[in-house]
């Protein structure tokens, strides 16, 4: 058993830290503030490669490992957890692609996304279908020549600024699970409609929206695998992508701590830091713990993609571990500044409030342990 | 063309420094690497150079201990063709520094046309192995420089005086200069950068190699220490108006008296 990372890892860790703190950081709470996109930001971190990680080299990619994508994913959040949504949001929606697209898909569609900087959005919850997502309503019909995609989508990450959509819809809901089928989409397609900016808790900066599908024509060599695949695809993707989230929340903890050391020691209360009343030390203390042990299992789950072993049981553990942690590490950070914690003239309610929704998206907490739970019992 | 770039490993600016118990330096073995900032103007310079030279070689020098070969490595990351590396404990002093960087780039067998180097090493901040070096290959030297411009063999330089007045030198390479900060803006090491770097060419050699010893060091450190804490700031109250006068002649004559800066 070998713990350590490689020199190259190593170096990526670095320079995506230095990106971070150099380029996100001195704007995250500007742009959480008025809720500005972060387009240079994110063109900037694609020309350095740090974008898009999915790819395999042979369609131009860096051919990183899922190892190698957390270890990006967590120092990139470090910086801003909120930018860090739209970044990952691309690898999201290009999984699928990865993952259930022919030879000529992958082409056609990732090989744009290393030519020049673009964005895409991955389109499966819908209003009435959340955690629900074999009940989606969203309907893929044959017209003929083409498909004909006819629902409304909900919390669409970047859809106001993507160039490529995935969307999942059915090609029969009596099917259940077996009628879900996914296709691309080109954003521009007549007849989709964006619905407004959500005014959002946290990650303000990345831009959520609904999206309607009104009679759109997509063209037949669009659809990833079969029609009926869209599910297995699916789940095979939040195989990769769960660990890459859960990286994001270990990225925000990360920096919960690191300002909560930095603080605790320079605040003086009863004459001396904060950082020599025991009761401070045992929240720092329980925030490294809770920090390496999610590191542990976000590692694992990606070693595990890597070595091509089935990870869904480790990988929900390492997405609800992370983020339940990330929640209560950044709460107690706005706990050990005190009422400085509470004000926004000082970086730790924001990380408070981008920790929620590391809880919520990619199935939820709940939705991870009822995978656990199966995934134990059967 | 042949670039030089001198390139410092120094600690983390966030590194707790710790003398060694017999005060001859400072722990190292906790201590995070990182390039010398002012060097990677330096290396900055050097690519920029290349972009308009593509057949300008950029070959990046250390001296210094080789457990951590971070800033060579970031330097080809950024760029840069190749690599030497002095194999030396950390804490040499200038002449040897200069020395062994002169003996490792006459080993590479090529002829410099420019040298780069950061105006200071942001550890010992010693600011004079740049103009030694010059000294050594009897070159032309410019330090604190701000701006370049490069026309054949024509090199015009702004240093930097006192002020923030500045100065215009032109000179002819082969040329030396230490660059300072707004020179340029240092690129990242893109992550193919960090891949192709893996592949490049990076010579290693003693530091008897490049024929350097114990009788060529000039200084000697034998007392490293942190500097004394600072004491608690004194507070004066003057909100009593009938006691202002006798608080301000008590503060004049501490001012003479403990502070003497009046
Ligand atoms: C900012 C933001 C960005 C997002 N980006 C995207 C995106 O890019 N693409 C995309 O497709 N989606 C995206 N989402 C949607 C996200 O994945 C869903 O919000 C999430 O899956 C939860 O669905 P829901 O909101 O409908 O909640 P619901 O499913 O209604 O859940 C409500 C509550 O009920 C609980 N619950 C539900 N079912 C069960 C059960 N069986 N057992 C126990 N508890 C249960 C949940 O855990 C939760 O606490 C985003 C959401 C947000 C807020
Ligand atoms: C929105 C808001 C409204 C407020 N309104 C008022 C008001 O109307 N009037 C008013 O007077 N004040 C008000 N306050 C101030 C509030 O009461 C203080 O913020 C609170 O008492 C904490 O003090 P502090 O912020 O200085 O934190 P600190 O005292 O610096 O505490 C920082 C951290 O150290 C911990 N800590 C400190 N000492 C110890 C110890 N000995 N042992 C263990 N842990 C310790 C604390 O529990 C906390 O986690 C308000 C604050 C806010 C944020």
């Amino acid at each position: 058993m070998d713990f350590s990372l490689s020199t190259e890892q190593r170096e990526i860790r670095e320079l995506a830290l230095k990106f971070a703190r150099n380029e996100m950081t001195p704007h995250s709470q500007e742009f959480d503030e008025k809720g500005i996109f972060p387009t240079d930001i994110f063109k900037k971190a694609w020309e350095l490669g740090l974008i898009n990680t999915c790819i395999p080299a042979e369609y131009g990619g860096a051919g990183f490992s899922s190892l190698d994508s957390v270890i990006i994913g967590e120092s990139l959040a470090y910086g801003c957890m909120g930018m860090n949504t739209s970044f990952m949001a691309n690898d999201l929606a290009l999984l699928p692609i990865v993952i259930g697209g022919s030879d000529e898909q992958k082409k056609k569609f990732l090989t744009p996304f290393t030519e020049e900087f673009r964005i895409a959005s991955f389109c499966l919850t819908e209003p009435g279908n959340g955690s629900d997502a074999g009940g989606i309503k969203t309907t893929i019909k044959d017209g003929g020549d083409h498909w004909i995609v006819n629902g409304e989508k909900m919390w669409i990450t970047n859809a106001g600024h993507a160039n490529l959509f995935v969307v999942y819809g059915t090609i029969d809901p009596a099917l259940k699970h077996k009628g879900i089928s996914a296709v691309v989409v080109d954003p521009k397609t007549a007849g989709i409609e964006l619905g407004k900016k959500e005014d959002k808790m946290g990650h303000r900066s990345s831009d959520t929206r609904g999206v309607r599908f009104n009679n759109v024509k997509v063209p037949k060599e669009n659809m990833l695998g079969k029609p009926g695949d869209g599910w297995a695809i699916a789940m095979s993707t939040l195989d990769h992508s769960r660990p890459l989230v859960a990286s994001s929340a270990l990225g925000g903890a990360q920096r919960a701590l690191d300002l909560s050391i930095q603080y605790s020691k320079e605040r003086v209360q009863f004459g001396v830091p904060i950082s020599k009343h025991q009761a401070v030390q045992f929240m720092i203390a329980e925030m490294g713990m809770k920090i390496e042990a999610s590191r542990l299992l976000v590692h694992k789950a990606a070693w595990m993609c890597d070595q091509g072993l089935k990870n869904t049981e480790i990988a929900s553990y390492a997405k609800a571990f992370a983020s339940d942690s990330c929640m209560q590490i950044t709460t107690d950070a706005v706990q050990i500044y005190g009422g400085y914690g509470y004000s926004k003239e000082y970086p730790v309610e924001k990380l408070m409030r981008d920790a929620k929704l590391i809880q919520i998206y990619e199935g939820t907490s709940q939705i991870q342990r009822l995978v656990m739970a199966r995934e134990l019992l059967k | 063309m042949n670039i030089f770039v001198c390139v410092k490993q120094v600690p983390d600016t966030e590194t707790k420094i710790t003398p060694t118990s017999d005060g001859s330096f400072i722990e190292t073995a906790s201590i995070k690497w990182i390039m010398n900032p002012y060097d990677e103007y330096a290396v900055e310079q050097a690519l920029l150079i290349k972009t308009a030279n593509p057949a300008a070689n950029v070959t990046v020098v250390r001296v210094g201990s080789v457990k951590d070969t971070e800033a060579l490595r970031t330097a080809m990351a950024m760029g840069a063709d190749d690599a030497s590396l002095v194999e030396a404990t950390d804490n040499l002093d200038s002449y040897s520094i200069a020395k062994a960087l002169k003996g490792a780039i006459e080993k590479t067998g090529k002829t410099p046309d420019m040298i780069l180097a950061g105006k200071q090493a942001i550890d010992d901040d010693c600011l004079q192995v740049p103009q030694i070096l010059a000294q050594m290959f009897n070159l032309p030297s410019v330090s604190v420089i701000v701006g370049f411009e490069m026309n054949g063999n024509t090199v015009k330089v702004k240093r930097e005086v006192e002020g923030g007045a500045l100065e215009v030198y032109e000179l002819s390479t082969p040329v030396v200069l230490a660059c300072n900060k707004g020179l340029n803006t240092p690129r990242y090491a893109s992550l193919p950068g960090i891949m192709k770097a893996k592949k490049k060419p990076l010579a290693q050699h003693s530091l008897a190699d490049v024929g350097v010893s114990d009788a060529d060091r000039r200084v000697k450190y034998s007392g490293f220490k942190l500097p004394p804490e600072k004491p608690a700031g004194k507070k004066f109250d003057a909100t009593d108006a009938a006691k202002q006068k006798e608080v301000v002649s008590q503060v004049v004559g501490l001012l003479r008296t403990e502070a003497k800066v009046i």
